[in-house]
């Protein structure tokens, strides 16, 4: 291994920009004449749209034009829309609601957008969107996903509030598996609705050029091409060989800057009209009422077993809430991100899941780091940690009688494991956690008047996201592939252009690793450029930790095809024939001879086109490729978290944290690291800090950073990090992803160890010291009792 | 307008904002000094720390007029552009304590702040207590207490002393 080769800590390339402050996020992008737009949101969660009077506003000094949904509407621009079809258990197509990016008629959301003020400043924007006078009928609204089907009708297309009732597994198989059990273990599981917060706000620069009748539009997103093609083809905003979309550094996406949202298509919309670049950054309130937040499922489960403890069959029964619109990849999300890993890393013969979709008066919900997956761990690790417990196993031993030992394994939920060793990393994370002195701990903790607790979750994910002919047959609107151009330049340094997008995840670093070692070309000589259609052929975005299997194997195939020409140019510059010509180590051999050159020497000869005839052989060394991998990638691993409980204020405190992920090929172990730090992190906060709460008039009570609780430093501990490796055969460097490990993994862990605290598995999350300290209290006679 | 003069990374600014116009829209907007974030509007998240007269404050809110006359540095203005990072950015590269880098401007500026109040010698505990202003969504702060640490550590060495970091 080189000292920046693939397996290399090397330190990231990007830093320097972000540590110096020379960081070029979208607000920080200025264009000639800005101007700035304010939009006017609704504040109820549901109502009609009387009237909207702008005259006032317009009058206000720096007003350069208010624009209303009636207007947008006149201009026949398109609705938003989501990209995944799913079709019911009775076959009919999902009931998608006609999303306009300024409602004119009816709103469905704290936070809606009816009219847009676009001032010379922000202030002057800002003043006059106060005086836009919007007479509202407010119509009652529901937003408790328990209630939607009973609750008023939302959109016309969708009777009782459901935009599906899906359904995937052989309901009678298990059925006859239950049946049959002698252990059946039942949860009621609310997951709890999460708010990303990437701490950049989202933002948005629209530009017309009118000399060329071009739109530019700058923006806060994780797959620029892919917006470029929703705001082109559906929405209707502008073709897509004149609409170019740049997202510079973006700070954080988690999910929440894959979709499409109003604001940049009222951004460019705008800019067409006023003639002038019109600018929006999210204030964080805003953020809270308009970034697609995540999971919000209500399931009941069940899992059945035999005398031993093997798993039998497992039935879940989901609502999953998807809030007011159909965000961009919504519907796919609580049904084949979900249903399909509720597996686990278990052999389970029979499962059945039913997903019920529905409308709430609340924002939009789509994918939120780990997407469907972590919601299905906690479904499986809940259920299993449960069994164990009331069956008198070990929760460890309960899991490894169940493990999936041989590979490829055919789940009963379309996934196909391909590799995986779920033994060897339960293992090695119980050797990390010293799970052998828990016993010792916990006395210990007793001592000092403190509940200690120990939780386990062997999760898996289906990532690399994902084969396109599979994704279509289960109704993805789009192919995941991912592609890439490798271009050489005359003096042998090197330009990669991708697809993805990175937003922290390093891209600029890792990709160089990769490149520089298989051109054996020096790691400073290697660029990555992504976020610009203009400048990069395609691309699918950066989600579904998806760039490194699908991403680089792109990049991979794309240098394969460059060594290939260059072999042919040294051929000739070598006066040896082609087959004869060995490359290694950047230097192209002649074989059997001491003959060479440099991979630069041939670069410019490549480029000079001397040394051969351009009829034969096209000059120049620059090569694309488009990359489809064969399967998903799955990655897995165990976490085990111990929890203190302090039984007097039900405040858990973890005090201890073990991963071990197996996320096949690692390139840079840091930056690996740093992906599972952060997604513990992000797990932790649904398990203990984070929940947005509506309350019954669909005011989002927990709307602000003052009352939504993110997890600070002194909410976590220090992680204990270690790794097993199994290749993913799926793509030829063997990678299977590590962006949403932690996430998915964490919050089964963080539940398990209070619930093992405590000894009641009646505490949902987020794990307050409140939620704890009632479930402690309610537990208390029984455990008397028992004692 | 009023008129506002003050010094920025050594150098004299000044210009005309409104009685309304924060610290952080007349760093960005006036002086297009970027490296200064917002991420919040209720002062929670740390993004948009600087140090005033020495002292790390959030620029989000604290008013433009209210600097008349201060002594201001923001992330640009930690180590000369031809010269070395400052041991604090050194760190955070070194440790992998930043990943999007969105928030990292404001954590360095409160991390010389903490080195400021308790020295050179930081113990995790003291770091993650006193990190309690500054919000990052992607490192679970893991790499970033590291950082810290060491980053404290090396000002002390490279003679940075707890004055000097002001």
């Amino acid at each position: 291994m080189s000292a920046t080769g693939i397996g290399a800590a090397v330190r990231r390339k990007e830093d320097i920009r972000f540590i110096t402050g020379r960081g070029q996020y979208t607000d920080d992008v200025v264009r000639p004449g800005e101007t700035r737009a304010v939009f006017v949101r609704s504040p109820h969660a549901r109502a009609k749209i009387k009237s909207i009077d702008v005259s006032a506003a317009k009058k206000m000094p720096g007003v350069v034009d208010v624009l209303t949904g009636a207007q947008l509407a006149n201009d026949k621009v398109g609705n938003l829309i989501c990209g995944w079809m799913i079709h019911s258990k009775d076959g009919s197509a999902m009931k998608m609601a006609p999303h306009p990016a300024l409602a004119a008629d009816t709103v469905n959301h704290v936070g809606d957008a009816v009219a847009v003020v676009i001032g010379e400043t922000l202030a002057q924007a800002r003043d006059a969107a106060e005086k836009v006078k919007v007479d509202y009928q407010v119509l009652p609204a529901v937003t408790d996903p328990g209630k939607a089907k009973s609750g008023p009708q939302i959109h016309e297309v969708a009777p009782k509030n459901t935009i599906y009732e899906w359904a995937l597994g052989d309901r009678k198989a298990v059925e006859a598996a239950f049946a049959g059990a002698k252990h059946v273990t039942k949860l009621d599981i609310i997951n709890n609705r999460l708010i990303p917060n990437a701490v950049e706000p989202r933002a948005a620069l629209a530009e017309y050029d009118a000399g060329t009748d071009h739109l530019t539009l700058w923006n806060t997103s994780q797959n620029p091409h892919v917006a470029r093609l929703v705001i082109s083809a559906f929405v209707g905003i502008a073709p897509e060989h004149k609409l170019r979309v740049i997202a510079p550094d973006v700070g954080g996406g988690f999910g929440s800057k894959i979709f499409i949202y109003p604001e940049e298509v009222v951004c460019l919309w705008a800019a067409r009209k006023v003639r002038r670049p019109v600018k929006w950054t999210a204030e964080r309130s805003e953020s809270f009422v308009t970034d697609a937040h995540g999971r919000d499922h209500v399931t009941h489960a069940e899992l059945a077993l035999d005398e031993h403890g093997h798993i039998l069959a497992l039935r879940a029964h989901t609502i999953a809430n998807l809030g007011a619109y159909m965000s961009t990849f919504s519907s796919s999300v609580p049904t084949y991100l979900y249903a399909t890993l509720m597996s686990g890393q278990y052999a389970i013969p029979q499962i059945y899941c039913e997903v019920d979709a529905v409308y709430t008066n609340t924002v939009p919900v789509d994918a939120y780091r780990g997407a469907g997956r972590p919601e299905a761990t906690f479904v499986v690790e809940r259920l299993v940690e449960v069994a164990a417990r009331q069956m008198g196993l070990d929760p460890a031993e309960l899991r490894k009688r169940n493990f999936i030992k041989t590979f490829p394994h055919q789940t009963p939920v379309i996934m196909a494991y391909d590799a995986g060793d779920y033994n060897a990393s339960l293992k090695k994370a119980m050797e990390l956690a010293d799970v052998k002195g828990f016993g010792k701990r916990k006395r210990e903790s007793a001592r000092h008047g403190k509940l200690r607790g120990m939780g386990y979750s062997t999760y898996i994910e289906a990532c690399g996201i994902a084969p396109s002919q599979a994704v279509g047959s289960l109704g993805c609107g789009v192919g995941l592939w991912e592609s890439a151009e490798v271009r050489v330049n005359p003096t042998g340094d090197v330009e990669v252009l991708t697809g993805t997008h990175a937003h922290g995840q390093g891209h600029e670093t890792t990709f160089a690793q990769l490149v520089s070692e298989r051109l054996g070309i020096p790691f400073e000589n290697v660029s990555i450029v992504h976020g610009d259609t203009d400048k990069v052929q395609f691309g699918m975005g950066t989600y579904g930790s998806r760039s490194g299997a699908v991403g680089m194997s792109a990049i991979v195939k794309a240098m394969d095809k460059v060594i290939a020409k260059a072999k042919k140019v040294a051929a000739h510059m070598l006066e040896a024939a082609e087959g004869d010509i060995e490359f290694k180590d950047g230097k192209f051999t002649v074989a059997g001879t001491d003959k060479s050159a440099a991979f630069g020497e041939v670069a410019l000869n490549a480029y000079i086109a001397h040394k051969f005839a351009g009829q034969e052989l096209e000059p120049g060394l620059k090569e694309t490729s488009f990359y489809d991998p064969t399967n998903f990638t799955f990655p897995a691993g165990c976490h085990i978290c111990e929890v203190e409980v302090d039984a007097d204020t039900g405040k858990a405190e973890i005090v201890g944290w073990t991963a071990v992920d197996d996320f096949g090929t690692v390139v840079n172990p840091m930056i690996v690291e740093g992906q599972v730090h952060g997604g513990i992190a992000q797990g932790v906060g649904q398990a203990l800090l984070e929940g947005a709460v509506y309350n019954g008039d669909g005011q989002l009570v927990t709307g602000s950073l003052m009352d939504y609780t993110m997890p600070r430093a002194h909410d976590l501990p220090s992680f204990n990090v270690g790794l097993t490796e199994t290749k993913s055969p799926s793509n030829p460097l063997g990678i299977k992803g590590c962006g949403e490990a932690g996430a998915i993994a964490a919050p089964a862990a963080v539940i398990n160890a209070i619930t093992d605290a405590i000894g009641s598995e009646q505490v949902s999350m987020p794990a307050t010291a409140a939620t704890v300290w009632s479930a402690l209290k309610q537990a208390q006679p029984a455990r008397q009792a028992a004692e | 307008m009023p008129a506002v003069s003050m010094t920025v990374n050594g150098k004299q600014v000044s210009g005309e904002v409104e009685a309304r116009t924060l610290l952080v829209q007349f760093l960005r907007e006036n002086l297009r000094l970027t490296g200064t974030h917002v991420g919040c509007d209720t002062s929670q998240c740390g993004a948009c720390v600087v140090h005033i007269d020495g002292i790390a404050a959030k620029s989000c809110t604290t008013l433009a007029l209210q600097c008349e006359g201060a002594n201001v540095t923001t992330i640009e203005g930690l180590a000369d552009p031809s010269g070395p990072l400052h041991p604090m950015q050194e760190a955070f590269r070194e440790h992998h304590g930043l990943q999007c880098g969105y928030c990292t401007p404001g954590m360095i500026m409160a991390a010389l702040d903490i080195v400021r109040r308790n020295g050179n010698d930081l113990d995790e505990h003291t770091i993650r207590e006193q990190l309690d202003g500054n919000i990052c969504r992607c490192t679970g702060y893991h790499n970033i207490v590291k950082a810290i640490a060491a980053g404290a550590k090396a000002m002390a060495k490279g003679g940075v002393s707890r004055q000097a970091a002001e």
